[in-house]
């Protein structure tokens, strides 16, 4: 009863607005009648310059697909392929490769950076635990975000001739969803241990002077260093910006769903290549430093104990501050009971 | 060999959308993709004009070079494919695409787009068996000899589609006979639109097609 009488209600909206249709109709002035030549000028499309520099400005337009704001041409996706391509990707490996050949001839000529004296085997609690298995997951998510990153920018020159392409389907596609998926995990984590270890890296008037020195390379004698080193604070303070960037544009690409444009994502596709290779190349140095480089400071990150002779060496101000509570030698037990390390890096 | 090309001349859409109509039948495309779609520029006003726009299968496409799968290929006439057992869904082709043309299934978190879906000239792509290569794909009617079926229905013959040297020659007629100032980039407005004749003018032009010459 209630749909029929809605039915006629909405019949007779209908007749009406007919009738008013067809008055106004025979109201209005006879314009086309008057002047057919103008209407008929109007009724058939002009294609001039215009037209087509309007088709680039992307104004003014409609189109046939639902939901879609791409205007006919697009002329920056050509912009982009060409700095991703021409610039950004052989800068990468310049970078990359260069960063390589640096280390590895470094380390022919000059070698590792052995411990001036005797350990004492005496040790002192550096990192934590909760701050080793952080460092090692943010490590080894980095490593594989790096791997399927270039294998995301380069793979394809390689792999696919090498392997063919059923193997190339499935090494590219896991490549996608590892960096996908472990993207996000590795920004959440970088953020909570650039948190945590915001206070021991801020800047101190000693890290100057260990610039100058070159960290020890010039001159024969160490430069004044406390928990961290100034080498080491700069790394921190790359992560923290860089590393930052790193993270935002990766989200920008990883969850297209905030309707972002293509100019949006070609944006985000270039910083995140730029700082994502910047990353990688500093990164090696710091990997090399971490294990070949220097004796000694891998079983820091290893065990969370370093000896008494690493730490007086590298870490002077530091050292001075926490020897006492160095542990007796071959002591098996931490030295230090409450198991953080905060105590230990008053600078 | 044929280098094989889609030309829209503007001068003619009328924008009913029949080639992406029988686009859509032809290759039965997924739900929400659309392969060719009609942009119209000042919709409603009288500069109003209509272009059919789908893949233009680039010589050197920008899709191609960006591609991190390298998944894309040109076929013998110029057509560029893509094999999507290969395709990642990165969503790396639209962003370098001038013409928007590569569309995903989806767009979800963590990059979840599907495989990419765009137009083949109705070439099919990589596929084991005939019904595989439908399914993923849509038609092959280059291989039935046939060109694409948006341009074969289309109603004013906007739309052209086949070997670039072919249909440029039409187009070229075209704009001749209609009296552009500088070929096809200059308004038809200025050399035919005033005046006293414009209503024969643009008589004779509706017909340019069936008429053989300005006379006949
Ligand atoms: C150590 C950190 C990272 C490195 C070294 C890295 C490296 C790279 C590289 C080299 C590419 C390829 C760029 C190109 O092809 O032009 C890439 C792409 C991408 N990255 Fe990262 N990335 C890192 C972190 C992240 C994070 C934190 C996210 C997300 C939150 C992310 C999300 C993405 C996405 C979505 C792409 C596009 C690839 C696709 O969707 O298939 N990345 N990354
Ligand atoms: S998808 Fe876009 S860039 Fe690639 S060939 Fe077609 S029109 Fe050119
Ligand atoms: S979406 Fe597929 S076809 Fe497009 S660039 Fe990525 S892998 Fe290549």
């Amino acid at each position: 009863m209630h749909t029929l009488m809605q039915c006629l209600w909405r019949l007779r909206m209908i007749g009406a607005v007919l009738l008013l249709a067809v008055l106004a109709a025979s109201l209005a002035p006879p314009s086309s009648a008057a002047e057919p030549d103008e209407e008929i000028g109007q009724a058939v499309g002009t294609v001039d310059a215009d037209t087509w520099r309007q088709v680039k400005s992307g104004e003014n337009f409609i189109d046939s697909r639902h939901d879609s704001t791409y205007n006919l041409i697009n002329p920056s996706g050509e912009t982009w392929r060409q700095i991703r391509n021409e610039w950004i990707s052989p800068a990468g490996l310049i970078a990359i490769g260069g960063m390589l050949a640096i280390l590895i001839i470094f380390y022919l000529v000059v070698g590792r950076n052995d411990l001036d004296h005797e350990r004492t085997g005496r040790k002192i609690l550096r990192w934590t635990a909760l701050e080793r298995s952080l460092h090692w997951t943010v490590a080894t998510l980095f490593i594989a975000l790096s791997l399927t990153g270039l294998n995301l920018l380069y793979g394809k020159f390689v792999f696919r001739h090498i392997f063919g392409d059923v193997f190339w389907a499935n090494m590219i596609m896991g490549s996608k969803l590892i960096h996908n998926y472990a993207g996000p995990v590795f920004g959440i984590l970088l953020i909570v241990i650039l948190a945590k270890w915001l206070k021991m890296n801020l800047p101190k008037k000693h890290d100057w002077e260990w610039f100058k020195q070159g960290g020890g390379m010039v001159g024969d004698k160490h430069p004044d260093a406390g928990f961290a080193n100034a080498g080491e604070k700069v790394w921190f303070w790359l992560l923290a910006s860089v590393g930052l960037l790193v993270i935002v544009s990766g989200f920008v690409l990883d969850f297209p769903i905030f309707g972002q444009t293509r100019d949006n994502m070609q944006w985000a596709n270039m910083f995140h290549g730029v700082t994502s290779l910047i990353l990688m190349t500093v990164a090696l140095g710091h990997i090399y430093i971490g294990t070949l480089g220097t004796e000694g400071a891998f079983e820091g990150m290893a065990t969370g104990y370093v000896d008494e002779t690493w730490a007086k060496q590298h870490h002077n101000l530091w050292y001075e501050e926490v020897k006492n509570s160095a542990g007796q030698p071959q002591q098996s037990d931490p030295p230090v009971g409450d198991d953080t390390a905060t105590a230990h890096r008053p600078n | 060999m044929a280098q094989m090309k889609f030309l829209c001349d503007a001068e003619r859409c009328i924008e009913c959308n029949g080639c992406v109509t029988a686009c859509k039948n032809a290759n039965e495309t997924d739900w929400g993709i659309q392969r060719r779609r009609v942009v119209t520029l000042d919709d409603g006003k009288p500069s109003e004009v209509s272009i059919s726009v789908a893949c233009m299968h680039c010589d050197d496409a920008p899709c191609m070079a960006v591609c991190p799968t390298d998944c894309f290929y040109k076929t013998d006439d110029g057509i560029v494919l893509h094999d999507k057992d290969i395709c990642i869904g990165c969503g790396y082709c639209l962003y370098a695409c001038p013409f928007g043309a590569p569309q995903f299934p989806k767009e979800e978190a963590f990059g979840e787009r599907g495989k990419m879906d765009k137009c083949t000239f109705c070439a099919g792509g990589p596929a084991e068996t005939k019904e595989e290569e439908y399914e993923k794909y849509g038609a092959n009617r280059i291989a039935e000899g046939k060109l694409p079926l948006c341009a074969e229905m289309c109603s004013t013959k906007a739309l052209l589609a086949g070997d670039a040297q072919t249909i440029s020659d039409i187009f070229r007629q075209r704009v001749v006979y209609r009296g552009h100032e500088d070929g096809g980039w200059s308004s038809v407005e200025k050399a035919q639109m005033s005046g006293p004749d414009v209503s024969a003018n643009l008589d004779e032009m509706a017909y340019d097609a069936t008429r053989a010459t300005r006379e006949g």
